[in-house]
């Protein structure tokens, strides 16, 4: 059904209908959300600040995924290989080539589109799991490119320090400053999944998804999709791998691993696949529960003794893996879809149906 | 029979799987503006033949025509774009779009927004939405869709759903439309009102329209020529009450006694 609208609001035009934003209070309702995160260096710890930095750029990188995945329906394991890619165009652009950030940037983003549209290639024959294996590639073949090609530039395993980006003359390097970057790049990213999500791009996407040869037989030229989706997937990779690897200022090939490719398609599914608060939500709860694992290890130390350090280490991936499995279970839909949910009992209140 | 202005015509094609001979030389054409229907036993190939139309299978030999084209030698998707479109006997709907959505999808063959159009979703990609959700209104509207217009397709019943899936095909705005069993699992009243919209879209848009149907008495009664169709052979072509009266037709429907 769509949530329903408030009593006697009615759409009068095709645009009005298609409006994401329809009142001008929720209009200013998100102005004061965005102002506020903008502002958090002025009121909060910064350890905050850093966390919402990591929690940006992650939501970057998902939001790609999603697209790729939640959207085209496409399974991908490469999206932390996407991420080194970007990583280090932009790092060496600024490092030896000296361009600024705001010119390496967007080549990043370029250079890793590319690179995940050649890894994209074996979707044009698989499908689904034998699909993520192909993509599994570009985990292992691009790492292992910076830790053995051209070691005098690349610097091996070693990797490389990645110098704070200089914008008009300021230096970001600092949690506080280097919000202002990853939120910008967040608001537009943001803005762009939801623009694909709505136009006949996303619904290409999704057809795709839901019935490929139905979409084939109705006049969409898959190939040109699967392609066009690894490639959107692949640049927002691109842009999080820079605005990471400037952020902690320095690169290698462990930096983004397995591990955080698979990280995000759980946080993915807790968020919800396929709807573009999923990315938001999944990030956040995530990185929140590891935070939590952090907080709670000393405490956990105190309670058991005997366990050492390791055991706490632990506990990160344990709270991810639960999480993750009570979520299949009992929301497979994500907390995009509780979200919905809600919206809709608020609206029919005091009613039920 | 072919003749020179069919607006389809399909020449001596064969299709086979392995040993199976799916289609055997199978030879018939579509003249413009008439209601087609393809009628035959379970197995008798008819699906088969709407794949190959659509290039989806590749017939072994033969050739299909359509409107100057040789279809056996373009992609499925150029195939929707020369105006064929088709809905499906199981239906294939975009389960989780809505039924709005899933007609604007359709329209993708007469939009040209491209990817970064759609990034941007500013100027064209927006303007070409509003313009196109004109036309998906219309037939939300002919259709009588309005109460679903929102709803997400996969939670529709199978009656609506078979409804959608015939929209989203008049929403190609197509010259030829393929229906593939549209009115399978239907009660009477579900059936009449398909039986309905079909007459109504050959009425008003004067397209050509290929029926696959296994309900007899609605084949009679709404087409205008039928091909019959037995393991994978064409036994009979002509007007409903010819074929009713066909001797080959009523062996391969009712089995002959061959006691000699």
């Amino acid at each position: 059904m769509g949530v329903p609208r408030p009593a006697g609001e009615f759409d009068t035009s095709y645009a009005r209908d298609m409006a994401t934003i329809r009142q001008p209070w929720q209009w200013w309702l998100l102005f004061a959300f965005i102002l506020a995160l903008y502002g958090l260096p002025f009121y909060a710890s910064q350890s905050t600040v850093s966390l919402v930095n990591r929690i940006a750029i992650t939501i970057i990188a998902v939001q790609g995924l999603n697209l790729l995945t939640g959207y085209t329906g496409q399974i991908s394991l490469g999206q932390a290989a996407f991420m080194t890619t970007g990583g280090y165009i932009s790092a060496l652009l600024v490092n030896q080539a000296g361009w600024p950030f705001l010119a390496a940037l967007p080549l990043a983003a370029l250079g890793a589109g590319v690179i995940g549209l050649i890894f994209g290639l074996p979707s044009l024959r698989v499908k689904g799991f034998y699909l993520a294996m192909a993509t599994l590639a570009a985990q292992f073949i691009i790492p292992w490119f910076t830790r053995n090609a051209f070691p005098d530039v690349l610097n091996g395993a070693q990797g490389l320090n990645v110098q704070s980006p200089v914008l008009f003359g300021i230096v970001f390097n600092t949690p506080q400053k280097y919000l202002f970057l990853s939120l910008t790049v967040l608001v537009l990213s943001t803005v762009v999944a939801h623009n694909v999500s709505r136009s006949r791009l996303g619904r290409a996407f999704v057809a795709l998804r839901d019935h490929d040869l139905a979409a084939e037989l109705l006049g969409m030229n898959l190939f040109k999709y699967k392609l066009q989706a690894f490639f959107l997937a692949a640049v927002y990779a691109g842009l999080a791998g820079a605005l990471a690897a400037h952020n902690i200022r320095h690169l290698n090939s462990e930096t983004f691993n397995l591990n955080d490719s698979v990280v995000f398609l759980g946080m993915l599914v807790i968020g919800g696949l396929g709807s573009n608060l999923g990315p938001i939500f999944g990030a956040i709860v995530v990185e929140l529960l590891i935070e939590f694992a952090t907080l709670f290890g000393p405490f956990f130390i105190t309670l058991f003794p005997s366990t050492a350090a390791g055991a706490v280490q632990a506990l990160r991936p344990l709270f991810f893996g639960i999480t993750l499995m009570l979520f299949l279970i009992f929301e497979p839909r994500g907390l995009a879809h509780r979200w919905q949910l809600l919206k809709a009992a608020w609206r029919l209140r005091p009613f039920s149906h | 029979m072919n003749s020179d202005d069919d607006h389809l015509s399909v020449k001596d094609v064969t299709l086979s799987f392995g040993g199976i001979m799916a289609l055997n030389d199978v030879s018939f054409g579509a003249r413009r503006g008439e209601i087609l229907a393809i009628i035959g036993p379970n197995g008798a190939g008819k699906t088969s033949l709407l794949n190959c139309l659509n290039n989806f299978y590749h017939p072994d030999q033969g050739s299909i025509f359509f409107e100057g084209h040789d279809l056996t030698r373009l992609p499925p998707y150029r195939i929707a774009q020369l105006g064929i479109a088709r809905t499906f006997q199981h239906t294939a709907l975009y389960t989780g779009l809505s039924t709005l959505d899933n007609l604007m999808a359709a329209r993708h063959i007469h939009m040209r927004a491209g990817m970064l159009d759609s990034l941007l979703y500013y100027g064209r990609a927006r303007s070409e939405d509003i313009a196109h959700r004109q036309v998906v209104e219309e037939i939300i509207d002919f259709l009588e869709m309005e109460h679903i217009r929102k709803s997400i397709v996969g939670a529709l019943p199978h009656g609506l759903r078979k409804r959608v899936d015939l929209g989203r095909a008049l929403a190609m705005e197509p010259s030829l439309l393929l229906l593939d069993e549209p009115m399978t699992g239907m009660n009477l009243e579900e059936k009449e009102d398909m039986a309905r919209f079909i007459l109504d879209i050959h009425d008003r848009r004067g397209i050509t329209i290929l029926l696959i149907e296994h309900d007899m008495g609605l084949v009679m009664d709404i087409a205008d020529r039928v091909v019959v169709l037995d393991f994978g052979t064409r036994i009979a072509e002509g007007p409903p009450d010819e074929i009713q009266r066909n001797e080959a037709v009523i062996n391969a429907y009712l089995g002959k006694t061959d006691i000699r």
